[in-house]
């Protein structure tokens, strides 16, 4: 078993070693997923309905709300 | 409620547009290539030829760079689910969570397992092996792709579900209804195939600029015999799942059936305009304007042929669905919005009494469930406002029809050319196959516009329409984004176009 794991290991350390185009998409791939999780996510995108709601029974109401309320929009 | 205004509705849609269109650029050149790549494998493993192998490896490296810059950008589009469409997550939440669980687990072990023998496994596993992983990436990749179009061909026809009016929530009846709706086939179908023809067009294009420069000509070559037949193939599947996506459009959005014809007013034995150009008169209640079109060439019953195989039958317009027309049973959307406003009504007295007056409650629940297949057509007032953008939609419908025949001629002429062996000297249609690179996308997206904006006002059909699906943010908030995301998304585009022309430019001549 430890062998096997060994060389799955080496199968992927050896891979990402000798890329050569892929080192820089490798680079492009952390820099987008950075932007992504830890300046979009936290900064821009977060979830509505669980940051301003404790719990499902408050967010079914909520939206229970705004479904039955709809003069104001059309 | 509070008030929504409408700059944080079109923001918010812009912000989705954006978005959903962005990701397309990478996606169907992921699903393609990968095909394109375990073909030309296969024709290595099966001959032993080392050119194959070259060439295999070359599109490899630029399905690489495709699948590096493109993954994980649809995520953003998750984000915004939960941030400005929170309505819509709600309502919508355990119809989705199942198929895109599905997708992330499925993606999550195809991807690291496969991709990485696809890239690192060249002279480390036997070929056999090398080749079943490449394959696994193109059937793993086009599987993910399933799982996302099943839930947006479930939004365009909601099926395999039940309404919770204690939650809020649409709960899963039948999974198996979800996936296999013809909605959900016909889209995956036609999806998957059009992407294969935007693939062979970008390396039957990419072949023709090797061609131009007289490099590379082995390779240029044999991935023009690949890609003009793999082209070929896929654009006449295409093209026939594409007919048959129109019928499902017929029988389930009819609005939008009409939209894309541009068909204000019904017609027996429906000619199809092949070429129009829209009158700026749009026809309303006050202005019952028959001349939809300035200049139009038309087809005499072929829409009524396409539509119900029979051409002389009826083809509704818009206008019948708006005041409605009995003899064909359409029910005006002056009544839809009559009922949908009952359904509303009934549902918020069923909250209110639910636990206090279950008499009440219960009649009330009753008249919700009799009411509710017109549920969103209850928050609009005017029936003219639940008809799309119809020269758009028709426009984007045309280009993408018009471009997917020029794509089989230039299949045809590429699989002729180059088994004469005279593509070489065919300067005009090397250059062609090149400018077809963009147009490729452009009927990819072309094809998203008819499908999203054809189906407007809803985001679920017939059940909650865009207004309804949005969260009250700050629109300034979605602004900001707006922005920030089409800079990061340009920022990529140009990396990706970037490191693609290099690595071509920088492909050494050689192989025979």
């Amino acid at each position: 078993m430890t062998k096997l794991f060994r060389k799955v290991f080496f199968f992927y350390y050896e891979g990402f070693r000798n890329m050569t185009v892929g080192k820089r998409l490798w680079l492009i791939i952390a820099i987008k997923l950075f932007i992504m999780f830890a300046i979009f996510k936290v900064f821009f995108f977060p979830n509505f309905l669980k940051t301003r709601f404790h719990n499902d029974h408050q967010r079914s109401e909520y939206v229970l709300e705004q479904l039955t309320t709809p003069n104001h929009k059309n | 409620m509070e008030i929504l205004n409408a700059a944080l509705v079109d923001w918010s849609r812009a912000q989705f547009a954006l978005t959903a269109m962005f990701h397309w650029l990478f996606v169907p050149l992921t699903l393609g290539t990968s095909f394109i790549i375990a073909i030309m494998e296969t024709i290595y493993v099966k001959t032993g030829k080392e050119i194959w192998k070259r060439i295999t490896k070359f599109w490899m490296t630029l399905f690489a760079i495709n699948f590096a810059i493109g993954v994980a950008t649809g995520i953003i589009l998750e984000f915004e689910f939960g941030t400005n469409w929170s309505n819509y997550s709600w309502f919508v939440g355990d119809i989705f969570g199942a198929p895109l669980a599905v997708e992330g687990i499925m993606a999550f072990f195809m991807e690291s397992t496969f991709f990485a023998v696809m890239f690192f496994g060249w002279n480390k596993v036997s070929k056999k092996f090398h080749l079943i992983s490449t394959w696994m990436v193109a059937i793993g990749s086009n599987l993910s792709a399933l799982w996302i179009l099943v839930a947006n061909a479930w939004m365009q026809n909601p099926v395999g579900m039940k309404f919770n009016p204690v939650t809020a929530r649409n709960e899963m009846v039948d999974f198996w209804e979800v996936l296999f709706s013809p909605t959900a086939i016909n889209k995956f179908l036609h999806t998957v195939t059009s992407s294969y023809v935007l693939s062979a067009v970008f390396v039957l294009g990419v072949s023709a600029w090797f061609l131009l420069k007289k490099r590379n000509i082995a390779l240029a070559k044999r991935s023009i015999v690949v890609s003009s037949t793999f082209g070929l193939i896929m654009i006449i599947v295409t093209i026939f799942n594409g007919d048959e996506s129109a019928r499902e459009v017929y029988r389930t959005q009819p609005m939008k059936f009409a939209s894309l014809e541009g068909l204000y007013y019904g017609a027996q034995a429906a000619p199809l305009v092949t070429f129009g150009i829209f009158d700026i008169h749009k026809p309303t209640m006050e202005n019952q304007n028959p001349k939809v079109f300035t200049n139009k060439f038309e087809v005499p019953k072929l829409l009524s042929l396409m539509a119900t195989l029979k051409p002389n039958s009826y083809i509704p317009g818009i206008n019948d669905f708006i005041k409605g027309n009995e003899q064909y049973g359409i029910v005006s959307y002056f009544d839809r919005i009559k009922m949908g406003k009952e359904a509303i009504g009934a549902l918020k007295v069923y909250q209110k009494e639910r636990g206090k007056n279950d008499s009440i409650a219960n009649a009330a629940l009753t008249t919700f469930k009799e009411n509710y297949k017109y549920f969103g057509y209850g928050y609009y007032n005017d029936p003219y406002d639940l008809i799309p953008n119809v020269p758009l939609v028709f426009y984007s419908f045309h280009v993408m029809v018009g471009l997917g025949f020029w794509f089989l001629i230039l299949f045809i002429l590429g699989l002729v050319f180059v088994l004469k062996d005279k593509v070489q000297d065919k300067r005009w249609f090397l250059l062609t196959a090149l400018w077809t690179i963009p147009l490729a996308w452009l009927a990819s997206e072309a094809g998203w516009l008819v499908n999203e904006m054809g189906r407007q006002p809803w985001v679920i059909q017939d059940l909650m329409p865009t207004t309804t699906a949005i969260s009250n943010i700050n629109t300034t908030s979605v602004m900001i984004t707006f922005f920030l995301f089409a800079v990061t998304f340009t920022v990529l585009f140009i990396a990706e176009v970037r490191i693609m022309l290099k690595q071509i430019k920088q492909l050494k001549d050689g192989g025979h």
